[in-house]
């Protein structure tokens, strides 16, 4: 880890001042960043420290039935806040998905939204990556890519965005509340995290020096409360990055879809939500045929990256089968295993 | 505008309080416990918050410590494997690890031990094996002390819960 | 330390002995308080920290380190490289016999894999030392990395493993062949593994003049003692290693490795303490891993189901520079009767740091293969595996027709698939769901280890208070050598085990021999048998020539030791405590010596090994390809058992490491660079609570007159063999799709048209 200057600032405009310095960064719990810090790939010349700021720990449902979540709301105490977890199901059920319990503890809702991919090529200090080195190659392009992007990348970088909580944020329109040297400002987190195109390192919609500090999820969110899933494959039961994953979420009308929400994770550089598969199950009936085509309709653009078609497929399978869990309904209590496919059923229709 | 700390902290550890100068604001917490303050209960495994033998108390809640820089936890209060035990006392969660076998080579176990206070303190396993094995899941044990953890968390939790009954009472 | 019972007890094995008791471990208390001191937990006075700096390429030259940007760091207090480095007294590119390897210690500029030590950074502090290391910024004159199949070089090896013979056949292979009505033949693929004990490899030196104290984890002290020696230029009885405890080994602790002996060497250069501990990537390299193997099975049946012929092939991978043979094809000598058996191995050379043995070298690769092998041949037969592993059970050893010195398989396969509810398995695949509609399969595999011997000594000191002083140099790696030796020591001292003092752990002491090749137990625990029987003969000599003893006399009739005190073996009424008889002879103590190792001709007379079956239940979901281990019963026969409830837990961690094995474990190197991608513990997945819902072993009684005298055998290996095969075989029965290449991921089901 490289020397830095340590800086604790003790309002949003200092921290904002203060990260107007090249080389700044900010650092809240530090589960990202002193990894990344610890393995090189970020080497910041000062570290601001806002996790005394005053007022960015608190949940607040707002009058019109949305919630402001701070930014330094630990993981943890999102997921297990009673009406958060009721309103929002899926996303609790994510968080609880992610990393290990000593992590969630410690990790903040700002942080997550923050958070760097895991390619191993941005890891590792000796390959070439766009995203860590612009302009220097991305060494994943040809390498040990079975786990790389399968929507939305380019020649350029094929890695992925690592985050659960962003994938049902992304499906239920939350918006990122932003303090800047210019002022405050929103953006939504579908358009917080981008594609790499030709610029890989420019990995989010913030300007430089500008701080989340706070996270909205509109009152219409909650519509889907009753219907609404996290599904995760992983590599082992628990503790262990998407392989692929997915938010979906049913708000149901007389037998009916009214309106329907999915998001992908694990499969691009961002959370990707699927709008036009969205779209194909509003008025339709609630069936395998109209999931399975929705889940067609999602991975329509997909094509591999390297030795993964097979995320392709199995990201098919996941969405066909997180709307049939959506539709079974948000279960009564927080399955044991959050997110497994073991937490619960297959559905009836995968009875022998 | 903001302050270049004087690089003093204070925590309280195992309930002691410290003032601390540190050398070097890169200093982990489990650097400072383990290199600084020769608290070495505390183990480190990967030093990137992978496996959980770092994990201590933090106000209360379990964390990794190789993934906390010491400078930003000023006035924590900080509980470490040493903090646990009543003098010769065993804290029911470390009788329990010993009675159910929960540990091989014991490297990880001061980990192990200090995440299942913190998961017992959270309440949210109830007596569900499956809960208990998920929100054990962030510590590695490479022995494959898995089952006897289980059961040790289990017992301690009860063991705990009886405890505060009588207190109670 | 104090000790604490369980119960019910169960039957002691031995008239008056804690041997065979559930005892929790003596450690215990010092493991669950944080008190267990482990190398990196020494804090000598003015230590310097040390941090290696480590290459980014497979194979080519360092042509340039930025020393002065390292040594500019504030607390940086010296860097080693190849330019400035200290001699060694032992040429490094040198094998250190009987085991050592080659090792990389800054002898020259070449870099043979990813992950050698290209320099050394001492500091004072480990963030200056971590830190300069970073700032070396190496430079480097780059080859071709020979990473695959296809650009290593192949060659034949003189011996594989450690010293076994490269080929091995019995009968005539072609003429088994020949006389099959059934041959079926697959390949299957083994990745390279990295055995991550929890606690990194680390050492704090400090030397003394010439004299230096190694605070280092170590599974074979004495070697290490004299290997360090030989490095050192100074007597083997100059180097004292203490290990008390090793946060886990599973074989990278047996031998030297590079960054330890450059820690050592810069402790003695700047005469100062010096710390050093291998980041967690830092281990995917100089300490060993279990290497790669790619192998061929063939097996010919005749009409019952009986092998005519047994043909294993290995191409097995090692370094460019050295050698270790993963004896994978060996795997099918001891277990399966055929008339003709034929293993071969074949070596290849890779860019890699040289492979070394991991829980169950050979064994646990070879037995993956074989096992997949055997359920593939009786389904091609139309039998139950189960069956057909009995069909083919060996009464005798194959290859050579010697008598097992003890073998309750036959046990093994029905206590476990009693407990399992094996008879219940319908034959065909994809038949049985859960009544969530997750797929279910149920596996079998056979499990089978050695029973090495290796030389130990041991003292033990009765003392005038009654209570014993028992010493070996042992190596508590986990598998409770604290406990079961202290347990053997009292059975042989004729004390309750908490009247029995165990100093173990430090290399001052008797040779305690290798804590590896599941022989540890068995090796120290006779030297200590041994050296508590002679002090007991040495005390009843004591006794019988003293006039005044109430056993006076009784030399001839012999004297029988029980909770500390000599009985006559006749009249069980005449008896003195131990500390009356060295009372009245003016003692202090009474010292028994003793020298254990296997009596060759015994050896050679018999075959001799541990026994397992283990039954894997699996789930699998239908549509995503997710598996999990449901449940896995494995039943053991390892002859005596001294603490079952240690030995389950040895057998509970050998069978996670086969679900390991089968599911998660896999090392994944650039094929350009052989650059490890997932050198951590986040990507490189070992398995976490979640992965073990359920296990059970049955300990099956075995006595053994002849493997040793206090008839114990290994059991921290013999786990993961038969594990690996009975899930991969339950994959199988669940999902119809046969994966040959391990772990079994998640596309292997996602992408074949069984699944589908």
């Amino acid at each position: 880890m490289n020397r830095f200057d340590y800086i604790r600032p003790a309002s949003v405009p200092e921290a904002v001042e203060a990260a107007a310095v090249p080389g700044s960064t900010y650092l809240a719990a530090g589960t990202n960043l002193l990894d990344l810090m610890k393995g090189g790939a970020a080497r910041p010349e000062r570290v601001i420290d806002i996790t005394r700021l005053p007022g960015l720990d608190r949940i607040e449902w707002l009058p019109d039935g949305s919630v402001r979540v701070g930014a330094l709301v630990r993981n943890s105490d999102l997921a297990y806040d009673d009406r958060f977890a009721r309103t929002f199901p899926a996303v609790a059920e994510a968080l609880l998905s992610g990393a290990s319990a000593q992590l969630r503890n410690a990790a903040t809702v700002g942080g997550n939204l923050m958070q760097r991919t895991r390619c191993a090529y941005f890891h590792d200090l000796a390959s070439a990556c766009n995203r860590r080195a612009p302009g220097s190659g991305c060494d994943a392009r040809e390498g040990e890519n079975r786990l790389h992007a399968v929507l939305g990348w380019s020649e350029h970088c094929i890695a992925t965005h690592p985050s659960d909580f962003c994938v049902p944020l992304v499906a239920l329109d939350a918006v990122a509340e932003v303090a800047g040297a210019h002022g405050a400002r929103e953006i939504p987190v579908d358009a917080l995290h981008v594609l790499p195109g030709a610029t890989p390192e420019q990995e989010t919609a913030l300007a430089p020096g500008e701080l989340i500090v706070s996270l909205r999820i509109p009152a219409e969110a909650a519509a889907f409360a009753r219907n609404a899933r996290y599904l995760k494959l992983r590599e082992r039961t628990s503790f262990a990055f998407a392989v692929v994953s997915v938010a979906a979420a049913l708000e149901m009308e007389a037998g009916a879809i009214r309106k329907a929400r999915i998001a992908l994770g694990g499969i691009a550089a961002k959370p990707w939500r699927a709008r036009e598969a969205e779209v194909s199950l509003e008025g339709a009936e609630a069936n395998p045929e109209a999931f399975a085509k929705a889940a067609e309709m999602a991975l329509a653009e997909a094509r591999p990256s390297g030795d993964n078609a097979f995320k392709i497929e199995l990201a098919r399978r996941i969405v066909a089968r997180a709307l049939t869990l959506a539709l079974d309904g948000t279960p009564e209590a927080m399955p044991a295993l959050p997110a497994s496919p073991f937490s619960t059923t297959p559905g009836a229709n995968h009875a022998a | 505008m903001g302050y270049h700390m004087s690089l003093s902290i204070r925590l309280t550890i195992n309930g002691l309080k410290r003032e601390i100068a540190l050398d070097d604001p890169r200093v982990t917490l489990l650097d400072l416990l383990r290199e600084r303050l020769h608290l070495t209960g505390t183990k480190k495994g990967c030093d990137r918050g992978q496996c959980g033998a770092c994990t201590v108390l933090v106000d209360g809640r379990r964390i990794n410590s190789c993934l906390s820089l010491a400078a930003s936890l000023d006035g924590a209060e900080i509980t470490t494997i040493e903090g646990l035990a009543d003098g010769e006392d065993l804290h029911p969660v470390q009788a329990a690890f010993i009675a159910h076998d929960g540990f091989q080579c014991g490297y990880c176990t001061p980990g192990q031990i200090m995440s299942a206070v913190g998961l017992i303190s959270e309440g949210n396993a109830g007596d569900d094996p499956e809960r208990i094995r998920e929100l054990m899941s962030g510590n590695i044990c490479r022995c494959g002390a898995y089952q006897g953890i289980t059961e040790a968390v289990l017992e301690a939790q009860k063991d705990l819960a009886e405890r505060n009954r009588r207190d109670a009472a | 330390m104090p000790l604490e019972t369980t119960s019910p007890l169960p039957q002691h094995r031995r008239h008056g002995s804690s041997a065979g008791q559930p005892l929790t471990r003596r450690d215990g208390v010092l493991k669950v308080t944080g008190r267990a001191t482990y190398a990196a937990d020494n804090h000598p006075d003015g230590m310097l920290y040390a941090v290696t700096a480590v290459s980014s390429i497979a194979r080519g030259r360092v042509t340039a380190l930025d020393v002065e940007a390292a040594k500019a760091h504030p607390g940086v207090v010296e860097v080693l490289t190849p330019a400035n480095r200290p001699p060694l007294a032992h040429d490094p590119d040198e094998k250190m016999p009987p085991f050592g390897f080659r090792v990389e210690v800054l002898q020259d500029d070449t870099v043979r894999y990813v992950n050698q030590p290209i320099a050394i950074v001492i500091a004072e502090t480990p963030e200056a030392a971590t830190e300069g290391a970073a700032l070396l910024n190496p430079q480097y004159e780059v080859e071709p990395a020979r990473t695959g199949r296809e650009s290593g070089e192949r060659f034949d090896p003189e011996v594989i493993g450690i010293g076994a013979p490269a080929r091995t056949a019995h009968g005539d292979i072609e003429a088994g062949f020949a006389a099959a009505v059934r041959v079926t033949e697959a390949d299957y693929v083994t990745p390279p593994q990295y055995h991550n004990a929890m606690e990194p490899h680390a050492v704090v030196a400090q030397w003394d003049g010439d004299r230096v104290t190694l605070d280092m984890p170590n599974q074979a002290l004495a070697l290490s003692c004299a290997s360090h020696a030989a490095y050192f230029g100074i007597p083997a009885e100059n180097v004292l290693i203490r290990s008390p405890f090793l946060g886990g080994g599973f074989g990278s602790k047996a031998i030297l490795n590079g960054p330890q002996i450059l820690a050592i060497l810069a402790a003695r250069m700047l005469d100062r303490p010096v710390k050093l501990a291998l980041t967690r990537a830092q281990m995917y390299g100089p300490v060993g891993h279990r290497g790669r193997t790619w192998q061929k099975l063939r097996l010919g049946m005749d009409e019952e189901g009986r092998l005519t012929a047994l043909h294993h092939q290995a191409l097995c991978t090692t370094s460019s520079f050295d050698e270790f043979l993963e004896p994978a094809a060996n795997a099918s000598l001891p277990l399966y009767a055929s008339p003709a058996i034929l293993a071969e191995h074949e070596g290849l050379r890779l860019d890699v740091g040289t492979p070394g043995p991991m829980r169950a070298p050979g064994l646990a690769s070879g037995s993956a293969a074989l096992e997949v092998a055997m359920d593939e041949a009786a389904e091609a037969c139309g039998m139950d595996p189960l069956d057909f592993r009995l069909a083919n059970y060996a009464e005798t050893e194959p290859t050579t027709g010697k008598p097992f010195s003890s073998k309750a398989l036959r046990e093994c396969y029905a206590e476990g698939a009693k407990r399992f509810g094996w008879s219940g398995r319908p034959h065909e695949p994809r038949t049985m769901r859960d009544e969530s509609g997750f797929l279910v399969g149920w596996g079998m595999g056979t499990a089978v280890f050695h029973c090495p011997h290796f030389p130990a000594e041991a003292r033990a000191t009765l003392r005038a208070d009654g209570t014993a002083l028992v010493e070996t140099a042992g190596a508590d790696m986990g598998q409770g050598a604290w406990t079961a030796l202290a347990q053997i020591a009292a059975e042989a001292l004729g004390l309750d085990p908490d009247q029995v003092e165990l100093n173990s752990g430090i290399s001052s002491l008797p040779d305690g021999g290798i804590a590896g090749g599941s022989g540890h137990t068995a090796s120290a625990g006779l030297a200590l048998h041994n050296a508590g029987e002679d002090a007991i003969a040495r005390l009843a000599e004591l006794a019988t020539t003293d006039p005044a003893s109430p056993l006076f006399g009784a030399g001839n009739i012999g004297v029988v030791a029980r909770a500390g005190r000599l009985h006559r073996r006749d009249d069980e009424n005449r008896s003195e405590s131990y500390a009356e008889i060295l009372a009245r002879a003016g003692r202090s103590d009474v010292v028994g010596t003793a020298k254990a190792a296997r009596d060759p001709a015994v050896a050679s007379a018999h075959a001799m090994y541990s026994h397992g079956a283990v039954f894997a239940e699996v789930k699998v979901d239908p549509d995503l390809g997710q598996i999990r281990v449901a449940r896995l019963v494995g039943a053991f026969a390892a002859g005596r058992v001294i603490n079952p409830r240690l030995v389950r837990s040895q057998y509970f961690g050998g069978m996670i490491w086969g679900a390991s094995f089968a599911l998660h474990e896999e090392a994944i190197a650039d094929r350009r660079t052989g650059r490890i991608m997932n050198a951590d513990l986040a990507e490189y997945h070992v398995p976490v609570n979640a992965d073990v819902p359920s296990l059970d072993a049955i300990l099956i009684p075995e006595d053994d007159p002849y493997v040793n005298p206090i008839g114990v055998k290994g059991v921290g290996e013999i786990g993961i063999t038969g594990t690996v095969g009975a899930i991969a075989n339950a994959v199988w029965h669940a999902t119809g799709v046969r994966v040959r290449r391990f772990p079994v991921r998640v596309e292997d089901l996602i992408i074949s048209r069984e699944f589908a």
